[in-house]
């Protein structure tokens, strides 16, 4: 930082989405996708955002990562106004958007392949998230060879190898089944802890959404707005397998059920 | 599924059943001026490879293909790429495609005839429209089907355009384009022997054509199987080509499985 250290107490967020919203037009129709959403995000941070669906959660992070233009608002990324797709953002989807016709490695280096990183030397670091995540035995083996959780770790960590500075999380575990989940999340947050990534991530689970975070985001149902910003005062390191029965964490997950269910009613009917 | 070698086993058989059934019906049942037999033909295209006389025609057609093809799919496969990329481009040009595209090709042999005489450059053009059309159709198609979500994400990675259409949009586009090169391959080889029917002073369609009008069944019928004999050996080559390319893909069986969590 040197001579330009920030005054102590002013510290800008590497993120800061002011009144943000999104309209689109389809069949002639407006649709309010996204309401003047606000939030800011700070360095290191893991924010989740919960929401029923069709609240605008994904285009909220599609806004973020510059891949649509915004309505109204303003989105700040290390205070400058997102303008177009911004590299130094990372975007993790839920659909695992692997290469089909590369093989694991393959599509874990690809990042690196496209900054001119030199063949051995990506291999290197690909090979090392590989094994970290358990898929060794599997670099060789093309997507449609492997199981959607092989394919979820694969699209996380073909992300995290080029080091973005924000990392965009979109339900990853969505279509996993209820162990694997909690296998993943346990891996997302030790990569987390020893990267120190900033990272926004968006479930549809609460129970995820607290196990995770540092602050939960609840979004209204459509068009979505922020309705609350609640932090977890739960320690880390977190035991994924255990927290959901300490006191702690039920007291956040009632408080927030309580303003998570009016809207996940509201968007079912 | 049965094993390779059993596959080729009963592939043997019926070709074999095929060959003696009409080696048993002709001259039994028709006469054989009017159908040969497998053992005249047998005989006169052992007579016409020993004494060399067929090589000529079967170098001048295999040349008019295979020029044809390579032109005709190069310029196919660069014009779908184009406009596939060019929007504009390709909504001018649509109603003229399809018109163009609608026109017979045997059509055009004649005028094609007429314009570049009865050489193997009539009927290189002929089989160049033929090829032209379906490698352009199929890779236009597949140009267009690529998934935005896969270029996105490699752009937000921080890829230039160049690497999204080298890492995404041709890997993607290649299933598409052997097809397209895949049905070509017949139809390039009746293209070129359109051609020979219709004017010329060699190759397979010549030879045919010829041994037809002097009533000569057993020398159709030797031209004609050496035409299947050439398709065969092509889509073989072909199909070997594409299995490697395309590795990356699930097979049928495995892909109707389902997933696995
Ligand atoms: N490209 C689009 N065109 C039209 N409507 C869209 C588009 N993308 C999203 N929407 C609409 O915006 C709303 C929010 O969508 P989305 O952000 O995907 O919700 P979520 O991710 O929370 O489920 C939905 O009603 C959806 O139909
Ligand atoms: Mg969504």
């Amino acid at each position: 930082m040197g001579l330009f250290q920030q005054p102590v107490g002013i510290v800008t967020p590497l993120l800061s989405v002011e009144g943000a919203s999104k309209e689109f037009y389809s069949r002639g129709k407006k649709v309010l996708a996204l309401d003047s959403a606000s939030l800011s995000v700070h360095e290191g941070e893991f924010v989740t955002i919960v929401g029923p669906s069709g609240c605008g959660k994904s285009t909220l992070l599609n806004l973020i990562v510059g891949l649509l233009p915004l309505s109204s608002g303003r989105i700040l990324f290390r205070d400058r106004a997102v303008n177009g797709i911004n590299p130094e953002i990372g975007y993790i989807t839920q659909k695992d958007n692997l290469l089909p016709w590369r093989t694991l490695a393959q599509n874990v280096e690809i990042a690196l392949e496209i900054r001119g990183v030199e063949k051995s030397e990506r291999r290197e670091q690909a090979e090392e998230l590989i094994e970290r995540v358990g898929l060794k035995d599997f670099e060789d083996h093309y997507p449609h060879e492997l199981s959607g959780g092989m394919r979820q770790r694969a699209n996380i960590i073909r992300t995290l190898i080029y080091d973005p500075d924000l990392i965009l999380m979109d339900e990853p575990f969505g279509p996993l089944d209820a162990q694997t989940r909690i296998v993943l999340q346990e891996q997302l947050l030790s990569l987390w802890t020893t990267t120190k990534k900033t990272i926004i991530f968006i479930t549809h689970d609460l129970v995820e959404a607290i196990a995770l975070a540092d602050r939960v985001v609840v979004m209204t149902s459509r068009p979505g707005r922020v309705k609350r910003v609640a932090g977890v005062p739960i320690a880390r390191p977190r035991d994924i397998y255990q927290i959901h029965q300490s006191q702690e964490f039920r007291s956040v997950y009632e408080s927030l059920w309580k303003e998570l269910k009016p809207e996940v009613k509201m968007a079912g009917e | 599924m049965i094993g390779r070698g059993r596959l080729y086993l009963y592939r043997f058989l019926f070709g074999l059943f095929l060959l003696v059934s009409w080696e048993l019906s002709s001259g039994r049942f028709i006469d054989p001026f009017w159908i040969s037999s497998p053992s005249r033909v047998f005989g006169y295209l052992w007579e016409v490879t020993s004494d060399g006389s067929i090589f000529a025609h079967l170098a001048i057609t295999l040349y008019e293909t295979f020029t044809g093809f390579f032109i005709g799919s190069l310029t196919g496969i660069g014009f779908g790429f184009l406009l596939a990329r060019k929007e504009i481009l390709a909504q001018v040009l649509d109603p003229f495609i399809v018109a163009f595209n609608g026109i017979p090709r045997i059509a055009l042999a004649p005028i094609f005839i007429i314009w570049f005489g009865i050489g193997p450059n009539s009927k290189i053009i002929l089989v160049v429209i033929v090829v032209f059309f379906l490698t352009f159709f199929n890779t236009y198609s597949g140009v267009k089907g690529v998934d935005i979500e896969l270029k996105n994400i490699l752009r937000i990675m921080g890829a230039s355009e160049r690497q999204i259409l080298w890492k995404v949009t041709i890997p993607a586009t290649v299933p598409w384009i052997t097809t397209g090169l895949k049905l070509s391959v017949p139809y390039a080889l009746v293209g070129a022997v359109v051609g020979e029917f219709i004017a010329a002073s060699k190759g397979l369609g010549y030879l045919i054509n010829y041994n037809t009008s002097l009533f000569s069944t057993t020398g159709a019928f030797g031209g004609i199987l050496v035409l299947a004999l050439i398709v065969v050996l092509c889509n073989e080559v072909i199909e070997r080509t594409e299995a490697y390319l395309l590795r990356w893909r699930p097979r049928e069986e495995t892909r109707s499985q389902g997933e696995l969590y």
